[in-house]
């Protein structure tokens, strides 16, 4: 995803994980069942998890423009050394 | 950038602190309820009343053990332990408390009650004090939660008195 998307989604996990706890709490609590807050909450981590960490397309709404494959072609990477005979030598060639 | 085990990471860590939260609220609301406990204790019969060759008092005694315990249940209770302790003072101990039965009250229905019964436990003084005693018998009651504070309180029925000599 891109940086408006990682954005989005961090946003968006903590709002509906806040969401979900304090619908959870406060159903549990006029109901008067514990397990029900829990259940409540459990469901809400995991539709959280399905909406906000996977890469979803509309998290790619503006995507980064990487440069065109021209000027990496003007700067072609030095060929590898051949390896020297005899005594190894520390040397490291960029 | 965040990669997809950044973003599990972080929500799974978000979430299990959410949840602390939440057992901490669910702990704070039980001090919003205002238990309502009513207790009461007959004793049917001193079954025997005896002196060990050691030198202590030893007495079995019969009860009928009744209580409302329903206003303590709340939304975050687990289950309530009570016991019923018999106490009194000796010139050794300025307070001896001896349980002599106790339960474990699982669920608001169970929590009002009867029973019939002799000391599960033995009422064994530390010497020979007891004949003629005067004792309270109090109720405790321990309301354990499924998260956070455990409460507890206890009902004092006073005016029990043992025999004064001992019997078969």
């Amino acid at each position: 995803m891109d940086w408006q998307g990682q954005k989005l989604a961090e946003h968006l996990m903590q709002i509906l994980l806040v969401s979900f706890a304090l619908g959870a709490f406060v159903t549990g609590y006029i109901v008067g069942s514990f397990q029900l807050m829990l259940l409540i909450y459990a469901a809400g981590v995991v539709l959280t998890s399905l909406f906000t960490v996977p890469n979803w397309p509309w998290f790619n709404k503006h995507p980064l423009t990487w440069l065109e494959p021209v000027e990496a072609e003007r700067h072609p990477k030095p060929e590898k050394p051949v390896a020297p005979v005899g005594k190894k030598k520390s040397t490291k060639q960029k | 950038m965040h990669s997809f085990w950044y973003r599990m990471n972080a929500l799974l860590t978000f979430s299990l602190t959410i949840l602390a939260l939440l057992c901490g609220l669910a702990s704070f609301s039980d001090n919003f309820n205002w238990p309502a406990p009513v207790a009461e204790v007959q004793v049917l019969n001193v079954n025997w009343f005896k002196k060990h060759p050691n030198g202590n008092d030893e007495v079995s005694l019969t009860m009928n053990i009744s209580a409302d315990l329903q206003s303590m249940f709340t939304w975050n209770t687990k289950q309530v332990f009570v016991f019923l302790a018999a106490e009194y003072e000796t010139p050794k101990n300025a307070l001896n408390q001896i349980s002599l039965w106790d339960d474990i009250i699982p669920s608001k229905e169970d929590a009002k009650f009867q029973i019939h019964t002799t000391n599960e436990y033995r009422f064994t003084d530390q010497g020979s004090n007891l004949r003629g005693k005067a004792i309270n018998l109090t109720l405790h009651w321990h309301v354990m939660p499924k998260t956070g504070k455990m409460f507890a309180d206890k009902i004092v029925m006073n005016g029990f008195r043992l025999p004064d000599q001992y019997s078969r």
